[in-house]
């Protein structure tokens, strides 16, 4: 069996894992990446839209011109990594042997073992498919997640179909639905089952909006129709409980039906390593991004579903920091932890990261990242411990499609070190300041 | 070239048959209409071996159903396919349905069913089944009864069936049956096949079969039955679990399957379309609903797909297996639950049948009635995948990322003896889709093996047969036409 040994074997080289590997090497820490795929750059590379770039460059690129800076980036690093290559295993550390081993495979190596320091987790995620949402009906050939369908037509140069029902408003929907339109393809409609769209405003204008490609909101497919190939679907307007409401079927005919309906961060190695999971799927994590496995951290799309490349390099970079901190400051000793602070969602927030918060940690700016659950106007950001408000911030408006960052010191906004949990709710304002925009 | 067995029907039946016969020194041949074996009611079965205690005296499916059950533990060493004995626990919630229970457990411990017995001991039986209702006042526990891949024990009846010598011929539906001196000649788009007998195992379409021939006795109708199959490792079941039946139904189980994951279902609807296997909003409800009442906790959230299969329902509720009155012609029909655990009981009265008919059976001196095991990606060490590797690199090629299934996996599965044509058929064989994604990843990379093993275009690679195609044509085809047309302004 052939081994390898280096200080931080980074998973997946998609936005997350190539932008971590650069910031341990350029901190002057040995780094190997570990793809499954034929080449760096994960699913980015068959993003060909623009939109990348404004805040990690401020300029506007596509996804395989973003990820190229960072491949070249690698490439000028001299940062070694294999393709092809799929993690099989996870084993963490011991107290008396704190290096971590990973087991991979691949054709012309077979099993490969690497001792690591730190492992960084980026294995981004996937989509939901048509049976996590149970919709009703026969199972012809011609049903696709949106991401499926991007691959084909981007990489590989297939079309699907030539007329299309999109089945959620996700982000990759939306562009698939203009994508599909500029290749002579037929998109007759967008059906959402939320009264608004799942994904950004800027792809449903520039998307649906400039295209007349109808956005029909409020309804679900109740019905898949075609026995071999797919001939259509039944489309039926939902009640404030997403039941159907009698008498609204409508049929739409098509030879394809892409479904956008949520995307999953992929954590079956997380979880196999035996870290633990939190609500959102995502590894449960402290505020240095480590998951509940002593030395491995996790960042980007298999942490939590980001709406923005930028945002996963951004945590990406962040992680890269911490695990070559955690070489430098922690590896092999038997580092005292003083505490954490759970971080719980409340009101109208559906999940937030990081999940802890260590104690020795209060003196530092601390990233917070959360989604609410629906799209409210007007609110306060609350951080809430069991004596009451801590921290308040106002919004204008918050959409579940919309990632909030919130930067904080916990020390400055004098949290007691003493609490053991705070909660983070999104609250709609109390009138007397409601005038105040 | 004549015949002496023509099977009709490439379902378990017709596949049982076929690998029971296959060990006599005769020419068999087996048709199917679809592009694969275990295309119809096969495909979308409960999976479930039953003990036996469940059918009236009257019918001869209860001796067969006893009967093949033993006949599995025998089958399963020989041909390697996955079969587990775990139990079933048929669930008494309310003080009269023990009554029911113990009126099966005298019958069919008097019939020969082994093992059974009643257990009154709510803690005990929370002991062996812990995601069971606490509702649940007495179980009848069936300890021979088990769970099977149906699909899968099909591919190994029939490459075995194969391997001793025994011609499939896929996509070839029967049209017509003549019948003259002592000959069938049965008529397929593709060709004509001469045979002294038939087995007819044509599953939905048998009475359209025995038509044929100019029997119409019995009649065949489509029931319904909707599933939900949840990820694996969510809910870790130890036993099958049935409510107790009812007159109308027997309910809706909530059974692990022998790939960890979990399934609830089947519900039952007569319906008069024998391709209708759409599930509905209704359906799918129903069965969460009659799940939870043995299992409170269903994990709805896990769901990864939902699927209906159609049962052959015969008018006279019983199987029909027989020697007809026109000489060579053997009906097998009307195999609904529990046709899959009486397969092998069944071809052996088929057996028994031929040599009444004057088919002589002779055990050929090759006769080998075993099939390896497939090997799997997941049953290797590492120290064993690692020599596994060096010896072929595709084993080091994981294509399916959810249920880790390499590039040699899914090759070993087209080049078997009657192997995979579809995605489809590569996904019943090894598995690669069948996981939490439902082939998001791996789908265009099982696409491509296809066409390169099989040696046909990318865009010819369907998913299940004709008309079910996955892609419609190069980027820009479609563009290029419309500005052809003068429909896109330049």
């Amino acid at each position: 069996m052939i081994k390898y040994k280096t200080d931080v074997a980074v998973i997946g080289a998609g936005a997350a894992g190539l932008a971590a590997a650069i910031e341990v090497k350029k901190a002057g820490l040995g780094v190997l990446i570990i793809e499954r795929d034929r080449e760096l750059g994960g699913i980015t590379l068959q993003c060909i839209h623009n939109g990348f770039g404004l805040r990690e460059f401020n300029e506007e690129l596509t996804g395989p011109e973003y990820a190229q800076r960072f491949i070249n980036e690698i490439n000028e690093l001299q940062i070694p990594y294999k393709l092809n290559t799929m993690v099989i295993e996870i084993k963490p550390g011991t107290p008396e042997k704190p290096h971590k081993t990973l087991f991979a495979v691949n054709k012309q190596e077979g099993v490969i073992k690497i001792e690591t320091k730190a492992v960084i987790l980026a294995m981004g995620c996937r989509e939901k498919p048509r049976g996590a949402i149970n919709i009703p009906g026969f199972r012809p050939s011609g049903i696709y997640t949106a991401g499926q369908a991007q691959r084909f037509v981007n990489m590989e140069g297939w079309l699907p179909g030539k007329s299309y029902v999109i089945l959620g408003s996700g982000d990759i929907g939306m562009i698939m639905a203009r994508r599909l339109t500029w290749e002579g393809c037929k998109v007759k409609a967008v059906v959402e089952i939320l009264p608004y769209v799942s994904g950004l405003l800027r792809n449903q204008v520039q998307c649906l909006e400039d295209y007349d490609i109808p956005l029909i909101t409020n309804y679900t497919i109740t019905k898949i129709h075609g026995k071999d190939r797919i001939k259509g679907v039944t489309i039926s307007k939902v009640d404030r409980n997403f039941d159907r409401v009698i008498g609204t079927d409508k049929f739409i005919e098509c030879d394809t039906l892409l479904l956008s309906v949520g995307l999953i961060p992929e954590n079956e190695l997380t979880f196999n390593a035996g870290a633990k999971l939190s609500s959102n799927n995502g590894p449960v994590v402290d505020n240095n991004l480590e998951t509940t496995i002593d030395g491995i951290f996790a960042c980007g799309n298999v942490l939590q579903v980001h709406d923005l490349v930028d945002l996963v390099t951004a945590e990406a970079k962040r992680s890269g920091k911490y695990a070559v901190e955690y070489i430098n400051n922690g590896y092999g000793k038997d580092v005292k932890r003083s505490g954490q602070i759970k971080c719980v969602a409340g009101e109208n927030v559906n999940y937030v990261k990081p999940d802890l918060i260590n104690k020795s940690d209060l003196s530092k700016e601390i990233v917070f990242s959360f989604r609410v659950r629906y799209p409210d106007r007007r609110i306060l950001i609350q951080f809430k411990d069991k004596n009451g408000v801590i921290y308040k911030k106002k919004k204008i408006y918050v959409i579940p499609s919309e990632m909030i960052e919130l930067n904080l010191n916990m020390e400055e906004i004098g949290i007691n070190p003493e609490c053991k949990r705070i909660e983070i709710e999104v609250i709609p304002r109390p009138e007397v300041l409601i005038d105040e925009d | 070239m004549i015949y002496d067995v023509i099977i009709i029907g490439g379902g378990i039946s017709g596949c049982c048959i076929a690998r029971t016969l296959s060990k006599y020194d005769s020419k068999i041949c087996l048709l199917e209409t679809q592009a694969d074996l275990a295309s119809g009611t096969t495909k979308a079965n409960s999976g479930v071996v039953h003990a036996g205690y469940a059918a009236e005296r009257e019918y001869v499916k209860r001796n067969l159903c006893i009967k093949g059950n033993k006949m599995y533990t025998q089958a399963a060493e020989e041909l390697n396919f996955p079969f587990k004995r775990i139990g079933s626990f048929v669930v008494a919630l309310e003080d009269s349905q023990i009554k029911t229970l113990e009126d099966y457990r005298k019958k069919g411990t008097e019939d020969g069913v082994l093992g059974l017995e009643i257990i009154l001991d709510q803690k005990k039986i929370l002991h062996m089944e812990p995601s069971l209702t606490e509702e649940v006042i007495g179980v009848l526990h069936a300890p021979s009864a088990g769970i099977v891949s149906p699909y899968e024990m099909t591919f190994a009846l029939a490459e075995n069936a194969a391997l001793n010598g025994v011609k499939f011929f896929r996509n070839h539906k029967v049209s017509k049956i003549k019948h003259s001196d002592y000959t069938f000649t049965v008529k397929t788009k593709q060709g004509e096949f001469k045979g002294r007998n038939i087995i007819n195992a044509a599953g939905m379409y048998a009475r359209k079969i025995s038509k044929m021939v100019g029997l119409d006795y019995f009649d065949i109708m489509p029931r319904k039955g909707e599933y939900i199959l949840f990820d694996r490792n969510i809910l870790n079941l130890n036993k099958i679990l049935f409510p107790t039946p009812t007159k109308v139904s027997k309910g809706i189980l909530v059974c692990p399957t022998i790939h960890e994951n979990t399934f609830v279902g089947p519900n039952a609807q007569n319906i008069t379309d024998k391709k209708d296997i759409a599930t509905t909003t209704a359906g799918l409800k129903e069965i969460l609903e009659g799940a939870r009442a043995l299992v409170p906790n269903i994990p709805e959230r896990s769901a990864i797909r939902n699927f209906a299969g159609l049962r052959a329902v015969p008018d006279t509720y019983d199987f029909i297996i027989d020697n007809t009155d026109v000489y060579g012609f053997i009906n097998v029909a009307g195999l609904l639950s529990p046709g899959l655990t009486s397969c092998f009981a069944i071809a052996e009265k088929v057996e028994g049948f031929l040599e009444l008919l004057g088919v002589e059976l002779k055990v050929k001196e090759d006769y080998n009635p075993f099939r390896p095991k497939p090997e799997r990606f997941d049953d290797f060490s590492i120290e064993e995948l690692d020599q596994k590797i060096r010896e072929d690199p595709a084993w080091g090629n994981i294509i399916c990322r959810c249920e880790t299934v390499t590039e040699k996996e899914i090759i070993n599965a087209i080049h078997s003896p009657v192997g995979a044509r579809t995605v489809d058929g590569v996904k019943f064989r090894c598995r690669p889709g069948m996981g939490r994604c439902q082939g998001g990843f791996c789908r265009p990379r099982v696409i491509e093996l296809l066409s390169r093993e099989l040696n046909i275009p990318y865009d010819e690679v369907t998913k299940r047969g004709e008309d079910t195609n996955f892609l419609v044509g190069r980027t820009k085809d479609f563009i290029l036409k419309s500005m052809e047309e003068g429909g896109i302004e330049e």
